[in-house]
């Protein structure tokens, strides 16, 4: 069973934000909304800026799901969170809850406000039929349903942003992460899930010139 | 004739006030913890689409999960490079 994951290599990302227009393109997002977005630290300084392109990570145990107050948001059999936009009461707690800002919410009416959540969907579309306008209209395109991968992934021309089941994408970044020797360590598994334990090394460093 | 018109516009304004009692329950009932929305198809319940290089069998689970693979082993491009 795929779990589908997104993983974004700081080694390789140039900001170039193509992620976040072909999002926005593919899904017709709206006007104040961005479903994915580029983070940069240390900006500008040599040597130590770093980007990633950041959107809904689709949690194995989702907090946006946990605290719903009308359980609008639900896992796809692929580990995908999505919700129904037609139960949504766009109160923003999946917002706070979220530990990337990945709900978004669209101004609606005279008086700017809050509409319906709207998140990255993994180009999964959402509850309507798929392929059908409803669906499109609401969600965006469902290019899993048409045996494809999101298009933020699939475009990237630097592959810095990958898309997948984990347990593949994860082979691909630990494949990258060998061949030059480093990455791990500074911006990776190391840092999302501690130090290596007993045994273990992380991989080398390349020689500075 | 103007005891039949009042009578007649006695008996539409009932039927037209009492079509609000049959209106149905307004209240959503929620299950804490359960999902609640509409159902969603599974994505290999499709089949593929007639343009491009996708291939399943519709309704296989295993055959778009390969197919889905095949896709994603495409962004490494080590497997793609020719030595």
């Amino acid at each position: 069973m795929a779990r589908m994951k997104f993983l974004c290599d700081a080694e390789r990302c140039i900001a170039c934000n193509g992620c976040v227009t072909a999002c926005k393109n593919e899904n017709e997002v709206p006007w104040g909304v961005n479903r994915r977005r580029v983070v940069t630290v240390n900006d500008g300084v040599p040597g130590a800026e770093k980007s990633i392109s950041v959107a809904c990570m689709h949690c194995s145990d989702a907090p946006c799901i946990a605290v719903c107050p009308v359980d609008c948001m639900y896992h796809t059999e692929q580990g995908v969170v999505l919700h129904d936009k037609d139960l949504c009461i766009g109160c923003g707690y999946c917002f706070y809850a979220c530990p990337f800002g990945a709900p978004q919410f669209p101004q609606e009416g005279a008086f700017g406000l809050r509409g319906k959540m709207d998140k990255c969907t993994f180009c999964a579309g959402g509850p309507e039929a798929d392929g059908s306008q409803a669906e499109f209209e609401k969600y965006g395109r469902n290019r899993l349903a048409e045996g494809k991968l999101p298009l933020c992934a699939e475009m990237c021309s630097t592959k810095a942003l990958l898309a997948g089941d984990g347990d593949v994408i994860a082979d691909i970044f630990r494949q990258r992460v060998t061949v030059r020797g480093k990455g791990s360590e500074v911006w990776g598994w190391g840092t999302a899930y501690g130090p290596p334990k007993g045994g273990q090394k992380p991989a080398p460093e390349r020689s500075k010139p | 004739m103007r005891p039949f018109v009042l009578l007649a516009a006695a008996a539409a304004l009932t039927v037209f006030g009492l079509a609000g009692c049959g209106e149905p329950e307004q209240v959503v009932f929620y299950e804490q913890g359960k999902y609640h929305g509409k159902p969603d198809q599974r994505p290999w319940e499709n089949a593929p689409p007639a343009y491009g290089s996708a291939k399943w069998t519709k309704g296989d689970e295993a055959s778009w999960e390969q197919e889905v693979k095949r896709r994603t082993l495409g962004q490494n491009e080590y497997v793609r490079i020719v030595h």
